[in-house]
């Protein structure tokens, strides 16, 4: 243990702590703005900077690490006035047009310039402009507003793996960028979203469909069908001051009703047919001697990065269409058959917690019968927005259920939103298939939890299948990588681009430093995708009557070719970057 | 081989103690070498052109006791190319290739010098020996002792001139702690600018746990004007291999880098040779010595960012990242390269290792002051007479560099400021002329020692816009990691370019300090940390300067243009219209033998008028 004071007080932490860590401990708060606990710890903006006796300069209080007998000042007035400074300086050069950002009342900057009560810029002068990149159709980076703390740059290089941008330029002339300052779109970013939510202002953003989505709610022809991901019912609640990990699903669709939609389906549902799918898929490659081990093919930017990353790799992907996918192509074809509705006439709105699910639905593979599967994608945070501004009080909504014909999901669906519920899912319909039972376990817990790379074996009929999951792409590559080099011996994995799963998703509320570094965030939001699974009735994908169904009148077997051509797609090599010839 | 090599070493010394003799001290024989300077500035006024014409005069007059070599550098840079005649000590400066022939006919078959050629020095005089210009007399070469003297690219030429001596020393009669000791005891402290002691620092990095340790050379010198750490190794590189061999065995590590600038294509050039031929005759490598200690050193090429010369953004350098700045603590000496303990020194701090370990700690420490020991090389420029390289004892005044080795002012203007440690140091005003040079003098006046830019200014000089030209840089330098620097820096920049331009008021004046404290303080490393010095340190000496270019409008010295006008006193003037005629914009009215005006509004302060008035009626 270390002994220092900090403010004159006594505090006693283990080595190795920051100074900032160590104020934390006693009560004492530090203001930080690119500190991200465990991603951006480099000490850029200086809005930590305290100062310890006997020392040159102020300390970086976010990564120096405390001493024995330091004498560490928190608040003398001569660090208030730098930080204040630099604040000044930061604002300085940062487009303010706070009113009409998407980050108003949200916002790490502002919040800073609220605390140190700034009520002019002392420091005005020559501001850096930059272009805004729109042309992506999950991500728009305006770096106006970015005041370089590069937390964006830390996930996407250490968390993700991908390196899709970093720093260029020097000094004044700083900004982030990406290779030979291309769109996101043409280079190797998989739209994740990661940065988005690792953004302290509003400089990262999702494209928004908002307004596609009020025209098709205010067109009297169409019929506006929203389905909802499992991961979107337990953070919705988060952006109307609800805590962390409430699940709000009854709100969510009363209030998606209120909104005019003719119809609010549950994407678990859609995640059920894909267990029906995957699993039929998993027992034939494991029976036919065929490509493993077999990954999952749910998260849109895991797909972008393996088709720009391992082309030689894709035969191991499912051929599975993500559940979103699948249940659009449902929409449009079995629902509206019973219905005897138009399919034409339909527009299916998905309301996702990922921003890749935006370029997700534009692939051209993703349409049957000239029909696209899926029309719109809003991210939790968009249909927050459209409620807020529909002004619906969301806190006082009534439960409402979705909507028959297809008002059931298995818990097993719910738990797609987290990373192993995919894994978890498919065992328990496989396990039932291979024994040709119906098993009482339900709970692979092996599966369960937060690492980045999670294995397990199951024995099921003497057969011992070696599945693992992995969550975050810079796990995904750990993965390929030994597939690549013969290393890999499980049967099955499950990939999730975002580390935790579709509830930590680049379309999900956004949480400051603050709370992402003292709450786990991904557990609570996690374990109330396990309380809705452990509450379900149904709590296996194949024993959901609505797919039963399904399935029964319209899509056949499980495999069938009617189900190959609604429900299954193909993946294809993508140029990792598209370099105009002019620039090469 | 690696065994026979003391031997060899040996044998090479005995062998080569006349040449080094003839060069140092003046030989007895009647063996006459003609050194020609081939450092970038002689070689950019084309001495390489002077070699070969000597070479082949040599041949044509079958010379065969004359020998044409090629050196370092001198010192006495403005004079170049430089040509130096030993035993007899002949300094030729500005010598071009239609001056070789009569060289050689008057002085080397003739025995009589070119006088023509020779330098007047600040007495006025001709001076013939090296060792008499007043340049030289002050001056202590410990670094430097090789420079100008040997060959560098002859590796025979210094083990000669006790090379590789030190190294055999330190690996047959030390431990590596008695090594530390002796060089924490001469008291030698870090040359790049912070004067960090350097046996602390090998006694650290020795210390520290690690099985993978690495000894790295900045040789990134960036300060403008600087060129101290590019003569050394263009002068003596093995000098700087052969310590950092020592460093190496000394702190338990078998792997060196030298980081280099690419701009500095002959000390690039010059290294890669010595590093050739220090590995052919085993003094790198496997085995060095026949010893357990190997070590080997590898070149990296710096692409010219000034904040590279820091000493962990160097590092990311080298590790191929961007090169920004690491925050410390932890030092390189805990973590540095690849995260492995490190000891990072500059050229010129290796360049005295050598020197401690052969003559002694005790000898070392007895140069210099109280607290800064052994010499310190300048880069001389600016507005004084003797541009160049000196290397003087710590505790050397400014006035003794500025008038006996520099030789005063130019032009009879008078000295207003010296600026040490360029962009990172501040200006020194005539008050603090009389100031001792070392560490802590220098801090205690508001600059710093700095890597050894020492740039002279005189009386023509408008301090705010020196702030201004210094902050440019560092501006233009910022490598945009922390706020500070990269903002901060900017908006300092944005106050001084009002102030410049009459666009100020008395607040800005304020602010600008204020900010220069901040930024100061808040930076995460040298390059911010030490950017505001030369804008606190003209506050701090010239801040009249300052309100008389807010408050007043007015710019004293005519550097700010915005700020001065150009007037003709119309008693002195004639009305002869020189000035008319050569004004470039027509802003001069007044008809022949009448006083004559300036139109302020059209008149672009060009100065043309006042050089063309031939009754000194015109001023700002």
């Amino acid at each position: 243990m270390v002994h220092l004071t900090i403010d004159h007080k006594p505090v006693e932490v283990p080595e190795g702590t920051t100074i900032l860590a160590a104020a934390k401990s006693i009560g004492i708060d530090i203001p930080t703005l690119c500190f991200l606990k465990d991603i951006n710890e480099a000490g850029d903006c200086r809005m930590c900077l305290v100062e310890v006796k006997g020392q040159r300069g102020f300390a970086t209080s976010c990564i120096q690490k405390v001493e024995e007998g330091m004498d560490v000042l928190t608040n003398s007035i001569d660090v208030i006035e730098a930080r204040r400074t630099i604040l000044d300086l930061i604002l300085s050069n940062h487009h303010r047009d706070c009113l009409t950002c998407v980050r108003n009342g949200h916002c790490e900057l502002s919040d800073l310039a609220r605390k140190f009560n700034v009520q002019h810029i002392e420091y005005e002068g020559e501001m850096t402009t930059h272009t805004v990149d729109d042309h992506s159709p999950s991500l728009i980076r305006d770096f106006n507003k970015c005041i370089l703390c590069r937390r964006c740059v830390s996930t996407c290089n250490r968390i993700q793996g991908i390196g899709a941008i970093d720093c260029i330029n020097r000094g004044f002339h700083s900004t982030i960028s990406t290779t030979y300052d291309l769109s996101l779109n043409d280079v190797n970013c998989t739209f994740c979203g990661q940065c988005i939510t690792a953004c302290p202002t509003g400089a990262l953003r999702e494209k928004e469909s908002i307004k596609d989505v009020w025209a098709a709610l205010n067109d009297p022809d169409t019929i506006c069908i929203a389905q909802t991901a499992p991961a979107v019912r337990v953070a919705l609640g988060e952006l109307f001051g609800q805590k962390i990990g409430t699940n709000v699903t009854g709100q969510m669709v009363s209030a998606i009703k209120h909104l005019g939609f003719d119809y609010v389906f549950d994407t678990n549902t859609g995640a059920d047919m894909t267990i029906m799918e995957e699993a039929h898929e998993f027992i034939e490659r494991l029976n036919n001697h065929g490509v493993l081990p077999m990954m999952t093919s749910c998260s849109p930017a895991w797909i972008r990065y393996a088709e720009k990353n391992y082309p030689e790799l894709l035969d191991h992907l499912s051929s599975c269409k993500s559940p979103q996918m699948m249940f659009g192509a449902m929409i449009k074809s079995y629902f509206a058959q019973t219905k005897g509705i138009d399919p034409e006439k339909i527009k299916v709105v998905s309301i996702m917690p990922c921003v890749a699910k935006k370029a997700e639905i534009l692939r051209p593979e993703m349409e049957v019968n000239g029909l696209r599967d899926v029309d719109f994608v809003l991210t939790t945070r968009e249909l927050g927005r459209m409620i807020d501004y529909a002004n619906i009080d969301f806190n006082e909504l009534p439960d409402a259920d979705f909507d028959d014909p297809l008002p059931l999901a298995s818990g097993a669906g719910a738990i797609f939103g987290t990373s192993g519920g995919v894994m978890e899912a498919a065992l328990r319909t496989a396990a039932d298939w291979i024994s040709g039972e119906t098993l009482q376990k339900l709970d692979y817990s092996a599966v369960r939890g937060m690492e980045k790379i999670k294995e397990a074996s199951v024995t099921i009929n003497g057969q011992t299948i070696k599945v693992a999951v992995a969550s975050s792409l810079k796990s995904a590559a750990t993965i390929m990588d030994s597939i690549k080099n013969g290393a890999c011996e499980y049967h099955f994995v499950e990939i999730m681009s975002c580390p935790g799963g579709c509830i930590m998703g680049g379309g999900q509320p956004i949480k400051n430093s603050k709370t992402q570094s003292s709450i786990d965030i991904a557990k609570r939001r996690s374990a109330a995708l396990y309380d809705i699974d452990q509450a379900s009735t149904i709590r296996k994908s194949h024993e959901n009557p609505v797919v039963k169904a399904m399935y029964e009148n319209f899509f056949g077997q499980p495999g069938s070719e009617v189900a190959h051509h609604y429900l299954h797609t193909h993946y294809h090599m993508h140029p990792k970057y598209n370099i105009p010839e002019d620039t090469q | 081989m690696p065994n026979n090599l003391r031997s060899k070493l040996a044998d090479i010394r005995a062998k080569m103690a006349p040449v080094i003799n003839l060069r140092n001290k003046g030989g007895t024989g009647n063996e006459i070498h003609i050194l020609v300077c081939h450092g970038t500035g002689c070689t950019s006024s084309k001495s390489p052109a002077l070699i070969t014409k000597f070479r082949e005069l040599v041949e044509e007059y079958h010379l065969e006791n004359v020998r044409v070599i090629q050196t370092g550098c001198f010192g006495l840079c403005s004079k170049g190319p430089v040509v130096i005649i030993r035993p007899d000590d002949t300094f030729y400066s500005h010598v071009s290739v239609d001056d070789c022939r009569e060289i050689i006919e008057n002085h080397i078959i003739g025995k009589q010098p070119v006088s023509r050629l020779l330098v007047k020095d600040v007495t006025g005089l001709m001076v013939r020996r090296l060792n008499d210009l007043s340049f030289y007399k002050k001056q202590l070469r410990i670094a430097l002792k090789n420079c100008g003297v040997i060959d560098p690219e002859n590796i025979d030429e210094y083990i000669g001139a006790d090379g590789y001596k030190a190294l055999e020393k330190c690996l047959f009669e030390l431990t590596p702690t008695q090594i530390i000791d002796q060089i924490r005891a001469s008291g030698l402290r870090g040359r790049g600018g912070a004067g960090f002691p350097t046996g602390r620092k090998w006694a650290f990095t020795a210390a520290a746990k690690g099985d993978i340790k690495y000894v790295v050379c900045n040789a990134d010198e960036g300060d403008p004007g600087a060129f101290m750490d590019r003569s050394i190794l263009e002068g003596d590189p093995h000098c700087v291999l052969e310590a950092m061999t020592i460093a190496g065995y000394a702190i338990g590590a078998t792997k060196g880098f030298i980081y280099i600038r690419a701009e500095y294509p002959i000390a690039v050039a010059r290294l890669k040779v010595a590093l050739k031929q220090a590995r052919e005759y085993g003094l790198l490598g496997e085995a060095i010595f026949g010893t357990d200690f190997s070590f080997d050193i590898e070149i990296r090429l710096g692409a010219g960012a000034f904040v590279c010369g820091e000493e962990t953004a160097l590092l990311e350098s080298i590790e191929g990242k961007r090169g920004q700045p690491r925050v410390k603590p932890p030092f390189p000496a805990q973590s540095g390269l690849f995260g492995k303990p490190t000891l990072i020194n500059n050229v010129e701090t290796y360049a005295n290792i050598t020197k401690i370990i052969l003559y002694g700690y005790d000898w070392f420490n007895a140069i210099g002051t109280a607290t800064s020991k052994g010499t310190k090389v300048f880069a001389l420029g600016g507005n004084v007479n003797n541009i160049g390289l000196v290397e003087v004892p710590m505790g050397t005044t400014l006035r003794e560099i500025v008038y006996d080795i520099g030789g005063g002012i130019p032009g009879g203007h008078q000295f207003k400021a010296a600026q040490t440690g360029g962009p990172s140091g501040g200006c020194i005003p005539a008050e603090h002329i009389d100031t001792p040079i070392d560490y802590e003098s220098l801090m205690a006046i508001g600059s710093m020692m700095g890597s050894g830019g020492l740039i002279v200014m005189d009386d023509t000089k408008c301090m705010v816009d020196i702030a201004r030209f210094y902050l440019e840089f560092t501006v233009a330098e910022s490598c945009g990691k922390c706020t500070p620097c990269r903002i901060g820096t900017k908006r300092m920049l944005e106050i001084l370019e009002r102030i410049c331009a009459g666009k100020a008021n008395g607040d800005d004046i304020y602010k600008l300090e204020k900010l220069a404290n901040v930024v100061k303080h808040a930076s995460i490393c040298g390059l911010g940390q030490s950017a505001p010095n030369p804008v606190l340190s003209t506050l701090k000496y010239f801040r009249d300067e300052y309100n008389e270019h807010v408050y007043h409008h007015h710019c004293a010295t005519g550097t700010c243009k915005a700020l001065t006008t150009i007037q003709i006193d119309p008693l002195l003037c004639k009305g002869c219209g020189l000035c008319k005629r050569n004004c470039p914009v027509n802003a001069i009215r007044g008809e022949t033998r009448q006083a004559h005006h300036i139109d302020t509004s059209i008149c672009i302060q060009c100065g043309a008028c006042m050089a063309a008035c031939p009754f000194h009626a015109i001023s700002r």
